[in-house]
């Protein structure tokens, strides 16, 4: 699914201008501005507490923000005639705790969202479903429950049924912040096939190896705002803020 | 041949009367147990209510039937209708009327538990797939909160049988009555009745509460995830 963006024009997916957002007096996001391209794979670094979590909230509508506009395709939200239920069909969100519906099979879980919001049909969301489901190594699992499934498939179940939405971009809230070490590499497999295929994606992650990776720009996040900006590549390497490069370092032992 | 008394329950007269005081009972224990069931769902949605005025009724109401003894209300509203109203209500009528807002009111509770019990991702997995509050509501949320209201409301189920018996005392014709009344009758003849009607009484309400409680271990074993 590459998406062809042309040379001059800057098609953003993801428009965010002037972000406010506090909880009483604590200013959890402080002037937040970015541009998401279509088929760029963002990361959002930074240390707990810095925003990242509420920054994904608040564009998929999970949190109310104070101040400034987010655009999803050019539209704003919470403007007049901004349909919540159509936005979230274009945004897909993976959460830090699975939270696949328990009382459902695999691919009710999967078939739930295409067949009751976007009212497709049941055989065609089930061929898209078995083709996600064997890219992510798990066809044989479609009739398991979640109870049957190590954490890591839980969580490339939750991408599956986030994917089936066929969504323009996809926010990734520390997908593998909770799972046991052995199992997080399935998932960054996973996202990291997606970003070259030329997904949108906005991605909060602890992994910095896995940032590295997968990025095409990162951002540093401290106090609310983006503290610095650049390609996976010269943040690394040159972190130039001073924030940035103490964070870094607590990543590395001698 | 000494009497063991046996032969109480062999008269056919005796068992016609008896069934007929068992079906008394369920009759009221049935119509309780399904008005309860509905109006307690309802009355458990309005619990999980975030206005605390809404909430307040709701809680004295519950209250209410916790702290007083069923006697006291079957009483209060058999005798209290006819000084209110100056009529007397039907036996029956008053025992399903007070039956069922004890089972509301303790339903309701049980199913304002299990709906606060479902974690609120649930719920926001559910908004950021695009599904609107009524579709998570009936695809997400009261699916996993009826499966963890069944062992409880069963349980409610089979009290609810066994506290029928107090409607005696309003004059209904339920088995318990029947029974003493048939007791009395053979006091004379057959001093052993009482064991072998409260026997009978005993193995009545077990044949009728054990395949509830019965269901609600099937409904667990089949409902777990």
């Amino acid at each position: 699914m590459t998406m062809s963006t042309g040379a001059a024009e800057r098609e953003y997916i993801l428009e965010i201008e002037g972000l406010k957002k506090s909880y009483g007096d604590m200013a959890v996001l402080d002037g937040i501005n970015l541009g998401i391209e279509s088929g760029e794979a963002v990361v959002a670094i930074g240390p707990s507490g810095c925003g990242k979590t509420t920054l994904l909230k608040c564009v998929n509508g999970l949190e109310t923000h104070q101040e400034g506009t987010i655009k999803i395709d050019g539209r704003e939200i919470g403007a007049d005639g901004f349909d919540w239920r159509q936005a979230r069909q274009k945004i897909g969100m993976v959460f830090q705790s699975y939270d696949l519906f328990p009382h459902m099979t695999v691919m009710g879980n999967i078939l739930l969202g295409p067949m009751q919001v976007q009212k497709r049909k049941r055989e065609e969301v089930t061929e898209q479903a078995d083709a996600l489901l064997d890219r992510v190594g798990l066809a044989d699992r479609k009739n398991d429950f979640p109870r049957q499934l190590s954490g890591g498939q839980k969580q490339r179940i939750a991408i599956v049924r986030a994917l089936c939405m066929n969504p323009d971009i996809m926010l990734f809230d520390e997908v593998t912040a909770s799972l046991d070490p052995e199992m997080v590499r399935e998932v960054l497999d996973v996202m990291l096939g997606l970003a070259r295929q030329g997904m949108t994606m906005l991605i909060v992650t602890h992994e910095m190896e896995f940032a590295k990776a997968v990025a095409d720009r990162v951002l540093f996040m401290d106090g609310g705002i983006i503290a610095e900006e650049g390609s996976a590549r010269e943040f690394f390497e040159k972190p130039t803020t001073e924030r940035a490069q103490r964070f870094l370092n607590t990543f590395y032992f001698e | 041949m000494p009497n063991s008394g046996f032969s109480v329950l062999l008269s056919v007269n005796n068992m016609r009367r008896l069934m007929i005081g068992l079906g008394g009972t369920l009759e009221i224990a049935l119509l309780s147990v399904a008005i309860s069931v509905v109006a307690g769902l309802f009355y458990g949605l309005l619990m999980t209510s975030k206005n605390r005025v809404i909430y307040g009724i709701c809680r004295v109401y519950l209250e209410a039937f916790r702290i007083v003894p069923m006697l006291v209300w079957l009483f209060l509203l058999f005798f209290g209708s006819a000084i209110a109203f100056g009529t007397n209500l039907d036996g029956f009528f008053v025992s399903v009327v007070a039956f069922s807002m004890w089972g509301t009111a303790e339903m309701g509770d049980i199913v304002r538990g299990s709906l606060i019990s479902i974690p609120q991702h649930q719920r926001q997995s559910g908004e950021a797939l695009g599904l609107s509050f009524w579709q998570t509501q009936r695809f997400i949320i009261i699916p996993q909160a009826l499966r963890r209201i069944a062992p409880s409301a069963i349980n409610l189920i089979t009290r609810m049988v066994k506290t029928t018996s107090l409607v005696v005392f309003v004059g209904v014709t339920e088995i318990l009555r029947v029974g003493k009344q048939i007791i009395e009758f053979n006091m004379m003849t057959n001093p052993m009745a009482s064991f072998w009607i409260y026997g009978f009484i005993f193995a009545a309400y077990f044949m009728v509460c054990y395949p509830i409680s019965k269901l609600s271990k099937k409904l667990e074993a089949k409902w777990s995830y």
